[in-house]
């Protein structure tokens, strides 16, 4: 399976530079690709529990968890983005994210199929997405990053995860 | 001293304005009749207390102010003054005045001044016109020119001790001395025999005591008012100074003997003996019963008590757990001290969470306090005789809905003279009493607080609205309308059938507001009238925000708690008593009456354990004035479960109030009564009925095969990712 795989080699990457002009992103994988998300926005990690569904939501939103007292709610990012839905085992992640919205703060948790990685990406390294065709919005792509041979889709959280709250849309066609 | 004044500030205005609300409700009660010494007294001390923290921290127009109002007061007390209307009303709107002064300063935005002079002059021309004969000053400031009754002695003599710890309290015996200077000539005697030795000696201790000798025309009240602040934390003796009497033998003390035991470091000097600048602190032993807390912290506890329920109720499951499994093994005994620890757990963290709960909670009289000033405002505005009775005022209300509940009861109580009260004319025309009524009261039921407004007024006029309602279209030409529904519509936005809008109420907007606010509180307002008789106004409120005691239900695999209030029976459902309406909506025959069906299970589209109905379960309930039958697989628990709002991190939800976790740590969704049936009325019939077959198919699907609805689910989660498995390689 591809998810453990890169696991793996994932694994093998150490010994990152930290510099000052260098944002450090969390990476993980959703359908073989592999997407970043700011790490100081990462609340914690967890695997994947039960989840009490909310009525009358989209399909992507698989409920909420009680996460230390607080109710959390949680996406499915697979669904999120239309692909096939996956099922949930021992590897399944739950990422918490902190996301800022007009509102205030939200923790909202997704579900993705691994986690991968912590990169250190220059600003310069950023590239704006260009226009692909892929199922991911590029709304919620903040850009791409390159880090030795590989890709990262960094997402822009804030806006993808406050979207999934108010989009009644059901996107989870598949 | 370089102290940071601001930092008092938020005390002095907390003080002044429970001040302010202490000299209104004293100067209300004081109209009735004669002047009361106490309420006068009371009033007075109130407002020499604003005088003096405005001094001292610098807001000298607020002084001043209140100086002109203290003058008056005082004249009160001393009884030269009579007690008048003019003077009740001109002191309630300086009261009003101060208000706005001191809400201005704590902005640190700009006041009216124009306003604050008007008012002033006001108040300065019935000092001036008024009541008595020697117009005798206010206290402490003036020494001379007074030549009432009680003034005769040539002098005091003043033992003056104060206790240990006076000085802690903000008290500062050289600042009284410069003020019983003002009044006479002061002879300072210090004795500091009492006095330790400098290891043992404490900066903030007072080891001395006071002989003070006062000659000239002062009376005793202006010598004690010096004491008045530190009554309680010293032992003083105050004794007429007889002629015979000599000054006691001791040469005048010049150096700092006084000032010994604190460090006020200038000598008195003259022009700055403002009597503002007496620093009084309101300290005394009484007030210490009680402490000023952030409403944050006190927050931060009830959240935390909230997890400590959870946690321990999760506990008290294993405990239970273990003692099923392990009954006649040789640990019964470990297991048996576990129980009984698991029980005295409980029992403590009931009481605490009560105990938590209670100081959120306070007593009604927070609200009901503002009504004797507004119907005394309104009734002479409007002209019309009002007697207001308060009842229940020590009723305990979580303060959140405390706060949010005054602007709606200020607009029914408005409502209720405006429109209910008649003229006086018009009561004696319809035989009864000149004087109206209104009534509030507020009384605990069922685990509610119901607040009710009540007046003998004309009643609501059910042909006007009616006639009002059907011109607007709300209500069909020939339609029979209950009662209820006819008071519904006054809630209705822009409704009025005011014949003329006052500035008092009439426009229509309000009562929508108001119904809005009590709904999102949780709770529910009706109303009951009788044309030439009355209206009581009901509000029903939850006691607290904060927790609610819940009826467990389960639909298939979910729990979902239902609020005990609004259920009113639970029944197994007979399938002759279903009747079908236009073919797909099912109404419930219950005794005499057509109740709604709404399936959980299709509403909220989760697979119930059973599509049959017949046999099943029903939890009649009520929200909104509307009553539904919820269909359920099974009832569980009753239990008092911790609210948490689904809006924090995510949004509000139709037929969902909020979120709570029950003892195994799992998230239930509480559920909103009448947002679910409006929910459900707003459903598409077409996706009910689609649902419905997804779900009968399930159940099919489960009977066919003995796994779980949700192994099922999986199971074909698991042949779409093998088939997607098959696509990406």
């Amino acid at each position: 399976m591809s998810a453990i795989q890169s696991i793996e080699q994932s694994y093998t990457v150490v010994g990152v530079d930290v510099s000052a002009d260098m944002d450090q992103y969390l990476t993980f994988i959703l359908a073989d690709e592999e997407y970043g998300v700011d790490i100081l926005r990462v609340q914690e990690i967890k695997g994947w529990g039960s989840v009490t569904p909310i009525p009358n939501t989209p399909e992507f939103i698989k409920g909420v968890i009680n996460l230390r007292g607080t109710i959390v709610p949680i996406i499915d990012l697979r669904q999120r983005f239309g692909l096939k839905k996956m099922e949930y085992g021992k590897l399944t992640v739950v990422i918490v994210l902190k996301v800022v919205c007009e509102v205030g703060e939200r923790v909202m948790g997704i579900i993705v199929d691994a986690v991968s990685d912590v990169y250190n990406v220059a600003e310069e390294e950023m590239k704006p997405p260009p226009d692909f065709g892929s199922v991911v919005s590029i709304d919620y792509v903040k850009g791409l990053a390159t880090v030795g041979e590989k890709m990262v889709i960094v997402l822009d959280i804030d806006h993808l995860l406050t979207s999934s709250v108010y989009d009644s849309i059901d996107n989870s066609a598949k | 001293m370089s102290i940071d004044m601001k930092q008092f500030h938020q005390t002095f205005f907390d003080e002044s304005f429970e001040g302010l609300d202490i000299m209104e409700t004293g100067l209300l009660g004081l109209e009735v009749g004669a002047a009361d010494e106490d309420v006068v007294n009371s009033i007075f001390r109130a407002a020499h207390s604003i005088k003096g923290g405005s001094g001292t921290f610098g807001f000298t127009d607020i002084a001043s102010f209140t100086h002109i109002l203290e003058t008056m007061l005082d004249e009160m007390r001393d009884g030269t003054r009579d007690v008048t209307q003019e003077a009740v009303d001109g002191l309630l709107e300086s009261v009003d005045c101060l208000r706005e002064m001191l809400n201005a300063a704590s902005d640190e935005a700009d006041v009216d001044k124009d306003a604050v002079a008007k008012v002033q002059q006001k108040l300065e021309a019935i000092l001036n016109s008024g009541g008595a004969a020697p117009a005798a000053v206010a206290t402490s400031c003036v020494s001379t020119d007074d030549d009432a009754s009680n003034i005769n002695a040539t002098g005091w003599s003043i033992r003056f001790a104060p206790h240990l710890g006076m000085l802690t309290t903000g008290n500062d015996p050289a600042r009284m001395f410069r003020v019983l200077e003002e009044l006479g000539d002061l002879l300072v005697v210090a004795d500091v025999s009492g006095m330790p030795i400098y290891d043992e000696f404490h900066a903030e201790d007072i080891h001395i005591s006071w002989q003070l000798t006062l000659t000239g025309d002062v009376s005793h009240e202006q010598v004690a008012d010096v004491f008045e602040w530190v009554d309680d934390e010293c032992d003083l003796e105050i004794t007429e100074l007889s002629e015979s009497e000599n000054l006691p033998e001791i040469s005048k003390p010049d150096e700092p003997l006084a000032v010994a035991a604190s460090n006020v470091d200038e000598q008195p000097k003259s022009d700055d003996r403002r009597q503002g600048d007496r620093r009084l602190s309101k300290s005394s032993g009484a007030e210490s019963a009680s402490i000023r807390v952030g409403i944050d912290k006190v927050d931060d506890i009830i959240n935390l008590v909230g997890e400590l329920v959870i946690t321990q109720s999760m506990l008290g499951q294993v405990g239970a757990e273990l003692e099923a499994e392990e009954q006649g093994c040789r640990d019964a005994i470990r297991i048996e001290r576990l129980r009984e620890g698991l029980a005295q757990l409980e029992r403590n963290t009931r009481e605490l969470q009560e105990s938590v709960m209670r100081i959120r909670m306070l007593p009604i009289s927070f609200v009901f306090s503002r009504f004797p000033r507004m119907v005394h405002d309104l009734s002479s505005k409007m002209d019309k005789s009002i007697e207001l009775i308060i009842s229940g005022e020590q009723t305990e209300l979580d303060k959140t809905i405390m706060e949010k509940i005054g602007d709606p009861l200020v607009h029914l109580v408005r409502n209720s003279i405006d429109h209910g009260i008649e003229t006086t004319q018009e009561r004696i025309a319809a035989g009864k009493p000149e004087t109206g009524t209104v009534s509030l009261n507020a009384f605990h039921q069922g685990g509610n607080i119901v607040l009710e407004i009540r007046d003998d007024g004309k009643g609501l006029n059910r042909e006007k609205i009616l006639a009002k309602a059907r011109e607007r279209g709300l209500v069909q030409d020939d339609e029979l309308v209950p009662d209820e529904k006819i008071y519904d519509l006054i809630f209705q936005p822009g409704f009025s059938t005011a014949d003329v809008v006052s500035d008092v109420s009439g426009r229509g907007v309000g009562m929508d507001v108001v119904r809005r606010n009590i709904r999102d509180l949780g709770g529910n307002v009706e109303i009951h009238s009788e044309t030439g008789v009355g209206t009581v106004m009901l509000i029903r409120l939850p006691l607290t925000l904060a927790i609610l005691d819940g009826q467990l239900v389960s639909v298939g695999k979910q729990t979902y708690v239902v609020p005990l209030t609004s259920i009113i029976e639970s029944l197994q459902i007979r399938c002759d008593q279903i009747k079908t309406v236009a073919g797909q909506a099912h109404v419930y025959l219950l005794r005499d009456e057509y109740i709604p069906i709404i399936r959980l299970c299709d509403v909220f589209d989760v697979p119930a354990r059973t599509a049959d109905i017949d046999g099943g379960l029903m939890v009649v309930v009520e929200g909104d004035g509307q009553k539904a039958g919820l269909v359920v697989d099974d009832l569980l628990a009753q239990q008092q479960v911790v609210i948490k709002s689904l809006e924090t991190n995510f949004k509000r939800v139709d037929g969902i109030s909020g979120a709570t976790i029950l003892g195994d740590g799992t998230v239930a969704m509480i559920l909103d009564v009448g947002g679910l049936i409006a929910y459900s009325k707003s459903m598409d019939p077409a996706v009910i009925r689609s649902r419905k077959n997804d779900n009968e198919h399930m159940i099919q699907q489960d009977r066919e095969s003995p796994q779980e609805g949700n192994e099922m689910v999986m199971m074909k989660m698991n042949k779409e990712a093998a088939d997607e498995r098959n696509t990406v390689h």
